[in-house]
């Protein structure tokens, strides 16, 4: 790992993004993630790589569809208005298994909403948002630290699933500047070599005759019963990564936990805050923090739901998405509550505090 | 024995989905024989659209990706990009390239990418059964212009190798016919032109072959070509808009 150094997070996980291999990054401005955008215009050119902004959010993610058929490293990122625009591309990616990293500094919606910070992306990026039956691996970092260090672990996902994979960041891990140590630079030959898995399917020069292809990049399957086939090979896909994806932290996660937090991403932190201020007033409350969103943690909560914990609470920056998750977990064993805070505003250690003391 | 015709190497043996008298076919066919000409197909990658021809990606035999409706120009933008040792094609209807179509097909052209555009018009939507195209004339009926397409109300039709050739950065612009024999000798010289410059990196081409909709037209397919030669080309003029290769060559 490289020397610490303080940046924002938009940047961050731009200059990561190029360490891990990107060479071609397609986007639109948007803000709170504009910095992504400009550090990629400035950087991408230097490691002869190549930067086009597109004319729109849609033209942006294809021309990631683009590159992905040709077994490129690709990326591109928006703000949540940019990728709803994004959705019809990333549904076309993930129909036809197309590697491709995709971020998302979200913002206050719906609609225009505002450039604050915000969690109302959830279902969008765990459960759908463009059209059919698909899933996206979700990668949710709380630090600027883990931003930059998503953006290798996203690209290595998206080489072995053969899909898209979405990093759900949100305005103040973008805008805000923490320590920051990178992995070393993939050089050429590195990053040729973590190409060549695709060489057997991706649209590529052709050798001699006798080793003519044609290969299709494509999400069409016209005959019911062959896209049937697909689309349920698409689940065999989704249920091995659920076996082997689940990512979260716990926090103070013990026996004696009277009440287990969940929480994902910048919300989480201020969890933390909430808990280690209760643990000193001898209030012995835990967190799970999923960290990949999609696949989800279910048997982590599950697993700490013995008889001392009396409630789980939820803690979004929105109205309710992951808590629905949650439940599901929980399954009704105890009661599952929740605390969000919408508009593009972040709540407070003590308004955590507060709603945690309420359910003690 | 000497062979006299077959068919390209460029095209698959699948069979086409075409309706009988549609002249996709032949637009495949000359743009097929000029990558076999031009000793192409080994480094061309092709992208379909979404429109009667969605299934274009199984007919020629090179790399092909299938794109979302009107998105072909982006997609083939990205594989560009990656791929700049290879060449790129994209084959377009009218309603994919001028209507949902129309940002993607304005600003690659304006970037002046290093590709091909084939645009098939025929001022109708085949695949969906007949609507109104923004190529549609004034006063064609169709399924959603049932009482023919008033230009007060919906605008006169597109044309889109005159918007294209306002921007500076394209290098190659030219509109043909498929209608008759002599049309499409010469259309085939200009799809080879094209694929010529395209083998060059010259920079971005662009054809429109006026073709012709049988089945949707609701007339048989040799009177279709006469009304496509009564009202169509006189609106959408075969003509050569530009070409930096012949102005170089001065």
């Amino acid at each position: 790992m490289s020397e610490k150094v303080l940046m924002k997070g938009n940047e961050a996980v731009a200059e990561a993004a190029i360490r891990a291999g990107c060479r071609l990054y397609f986007a639109y401005p948007i803000t709170p993630q504009s910095e992504l955008i400009e550090y990629m215009a400035k950087m991408l050119p230097k490691v002869k790589g190549t930067f086009v902004q597109a004319e729109s959010e849609v033209a942006a993610i294809n021309m990631v569809y683009g590159a992905a058929g040709c077994g490129k490293r690709v990326m591109t990122s928006s703000s949540s208005p940019g990728i709803s625009l994004k959705m019809e591309g990333i549904s076309y990616l993930a129909g036809a298994n197309l590697p491709s990293v995709i971020i998302n500094v979200q913002r206050g919606g719906p609609g225009l909403g505002d450039i604050q910070p915000a969690q109302g992306d959830y279902f969008q990026a765990t459960k759908g948002g463009g059209h059919g039956d698909y899933r996206l691996i979700v990668l949710a970092p709380n630090s600027v630290q883990e931003f930059a260090d998503m953006a290798s672990e996203a690209f290595d996902l998206a080489d072995k699933y053969r899909i898209p994979v979405m990093i759900l960041s949100d305005g103040l891990l973008g805008q805000m500047m923490e320590p920051v140590s990178f992995k070393p630079t993939l050089t050429a030959e590195e990053i040729a070599e973590k190409e060549k898995i695709h060489l057997d399917w991706c649209m590529r020069p052709n050798e001699d005759e006798p080793n003519h292809h044609h290969h299709e990049i494509n999400s069409l399957e016209i005959d019911p019963n062959v896209l049937e086939t697909h689309v349920l090979d698409l689940e065999k896909k989704y249920k091995l990564i659920t076996e082997n994806e689940i990512k979260f932290e716990e926090y103070n996660i013990n026996d004696d936990n009277q009440i287990v937090c969940v929480a994902y991403g910048t919300a989480s932190r201020i969890v933390k805050s909430a808990i280690d201020q209760l643990s000193e007033k001898g209030i012995n409350v835990g967190l799970i923090r999923p960290i990949n969103v999609w696949p989800y943690p279910s048997n982590a909560i599950k697993n700490v739901l013995h008889k001392k914990v009396k409630k789980v609470i939820t803690f979004e920056l929105n109205l309710g998405q992951m808590v629905e998750d949650v439940r599901l977990a929980v399954n009704g064993q105890i009661p599952v509550e929740f605390l969000g805070k919408v508009g593009g505003l972040v709540f407070s250690p003590d308004e955590v505090i507060k709603k945690i003391e309420d359910n003690l | 024995m000497k062979v006299i015709a077959k068919r390209p190497d460029s095209l698959t043996d699948v069979q086409f989905t075409y309706c009988p008298g549609c002249l996709h076919g032949v637009a495949h066919r000359i743009i097929a024989e000029a990558m076999d000409e031009l000793d192409m197909r080994n480094n061309t990658m092709g992208v379909a659209p979404v429109g009667c021809s969605v299934f274009a990606y199984k007919f020629f035999d090179c790399d092909m990706a299938e794109a979302a409706h009107g998105r072909a120009p982006a997609v083939a933008t990205g594989m560009k990009r990656a791929r700049p040792d290879m060449h790129v094609f994209t084959y377009q209807g009218d309603g994919d390239l001028a209507a949902i179509g129309t940002a993607e097909i304005v600003h690659a052209a304006n970037r002046g990418e290093k590709m091909t555009v084939f645009f098939v018009n025929n001022a109708i939507y085949g695949m969906t059964g007949g609507q109104m195209a923004p190529t549609t004339l004034p006063g064609m009926k169709t399924t959603t212009s049932p009482y023919g397409r008033n230009t007060d109300d919906i605008g006169f039709p597109i044309r889109v190798c005159e918007m294209l050739n306002t921007f500076v950065a394209p290098y190659y612009i030219e509109r043909v016919s498929l209608l008759t024999p002599q049309d499409i000798l010469k259309a085939k010289k200009a799809v080879k032109k094209a694929m010529q410059y395209n083998k060059e990196n010259r920079g971005f081409t662009f054809i429109e072959l006026i073709s012709t909709c049988p089945t949707n037209w609701g007339i048989d397919p040799i009177e279709s070509l006469t009304w496509a030669k009564e009202n169509m080309l006189p609106f959408f003029k075969v003509q050569n808009f530009r070409d930096k290769g012949a102005e170089a060559g001065k």
